[in-house]
């Protein structure tokens, strides 16, 4: 008898599994990860249906844990996303990201007169208001809102 | 605050504001004090300003110190296409300090980063302007006695005026009473008046203006331009009505003083200059006294 072929992003025995990000923020998240740069065996899917989202991502990451630091780095543009730490396919523990009191590196300051957005600046941010993301330029000082936010 | 940069006036303490305006009296009294001898200063001026400039110069030079730097950005190499970045790590190997005023928001923060040297934010785009704002609180102590429980009437364009921000910002630390009067289009944005609803100040804001300013301790005035109306009738409507005269003067307080960061158009008729009243030009000559200050509280020199 052979197996039915199935085609699904396999468990993992060891590492962590990030559920519930928008779909079209999936590269994204890989980005500001740096998942394109390390060597750990990483699986994802996405336009997975999604009651909550429409349509969702996953990424499973073999092997590799976070801090808590840097998974927060992904809430501005996964802000619903669910983390599964897995260890001997069991998950261990869940955690929600939370959006960080600093954001380095990002976001894009919405002030076209802003030196962030003219010379090969680092954009850093301080987070005044979390629910509705509100981030203060270090910069120009002037406030980047939701509707506005550009991830770079 | 010895090799600290100046970019913002919330950089600054209360303790450290009333060290400079102390510092300040000091220059008023002796100007001419060779505490910058063999110093040099770099003014960087991106985009032209002759009040600013002149003052930084004027400072500069009676504490003896030297000058190097340009007056515009078409005379350095910005017009090769150097960026500020290059422009600032170069210079900063040339001076003890630098004086900066650049079009853009911010760009002062960023080069207090790449610096050697500290650098003094003259001025960056809309954002802030922190020797602007000493130089008004100096006034306003000098004039008052105090900055404590003052009533300050800010007048004219409130909405992008950034020596109004500024201004407010810094004086609320001294439990100001503010009165805002401007055209409903030029109003003071949300966020300022939210901020003085959360440390619990009191504010008026009017859109007439009239015999109110009977209460005012400082009535500081800004010109309102024609360019920050999306409807030139609006403009019209209003060019006329923001004018302080000299009869509007008459029931006035006699400690008022009428402050104006300059330069002036028709905000203030010059019928008003001779009312000993009138403090603007007062208030240009300390500039100088409180940037001496603030260089030497910079670079440590006593």
């Amino acid at each position: 008898m052979k197996e039915p072929k199935q085609l699904s992003v396999s468990a993992i025995q060891n590492g962590t599994v990030i559920d519930h990000i928008p779909a079209k923020n999936l590269f994204k998240v890989i980005q500001i990860l740096g998942l394109d740069h390390i060597d750990n065996q990483i699986t994802f899917g996405t336009n997975l249906d999604s009651k909550k989202l429409g349509r969702k991502a996953i990424i499973k990451i073999s092997n590799k844990f976070f801090e808590d630091e840097d998974i927060n780095r992904i809430a501005l543009v996964a802000p619903q996303a669910k983390l599964n730490i897995i260890r001997d396919y069991e998950v261990v523990e869940k955690k929600v990201v939370e959006v960080p009191d600093k954001i380095e590196g990002i976001a894009k300051c919405m002030n076209p007169k802003c030196i962030s957005n003219h010379e090969t600046v680092k954009t850093r941010f301080r987070v005044i208001s979390k629910e509705n993301v509100a981030l203060k330029c270090l910069y120009c000082e002037k406030i980047t809102n939701q509707e506005n936010l550009l991830i770079i | 605050m010895i090799n600290k940069s100046l970019v913002s006036i919330d950089d600054l303490s209360t303790e450290e504001i009333i060290q400079i305006l102390d510092l300040a009296a000091g220059f008023e009294k002796e100007p001419d004090r060779r505490l910058l001898d063999g110093k040099i200063v770099a003014t960087l001026f991106f985009e032209p300003s002759t009040r600013t400039r002149l003052s930084f110069e004027s400072a500069v030079s009676r504490l003896g110190g030297k000058i190097v730097g340009f007056t515009d950005a078409a005379s350095s190499s910005v017009t090769k296409g150097e960026t500020l970045n290059d422009t600032i790590k170069t210079v900063s190997n040339y001076c003890d300090l630098i004086v900066m005023r650049h079009p853009l928001e911010g760009s002062a923060r960023f080069a207090s980063e790449i610096s050697r040297v500290p650098v003094i934010n003259a001025g960056d785009g809309a954002n802030q302007h922190p020797t602007q704002t000493l130089l008004d609180l100096y006034s306003i102590r000098k004039t008052q006695g105090t900055l404590n429980n003052l009533n300050v009437f800010l007048v004219g364009d409130l909405k992008y005026g950034r020596t109004v921000h500024s201004l407010m910002m810094a004086m609320a630390r001294w439990k100001t009473t503010f009165n805002f009067i401007s055209p409903e289009e030029l109003k003071m944005p949300d966020e300022y008046k939210i901020y003085l609803d959360n440390i619990g100040l009191k504010y008026y804001e009017h859109t007439d203006f009239t015999d109110i300013i009977s209460k005012a301790d400082i009535i500081y005035m800004t010109r309102v331009q024609k360019e920050r109306f999306s409807d030139p009738i609006e403009y019209e409507k209003v060019k006329n009505v923001y004018v302080l005269r000299n009869s509007m003067l008459k029931n006035t307080k006699p400690n008022l003083k009428i402050l104006h960061p300059l330069p002036r158009v028709n905000e203030i008729h010059v019928d008003v200059d001779s009312n000993p009243k009138a403090y603007y030009f007062e208030q240009t000559l300390n500039g100088i006294f409180v940037r001496q200050a603030i260089l030497c509280s910079i670079l440590g020199l006593k």
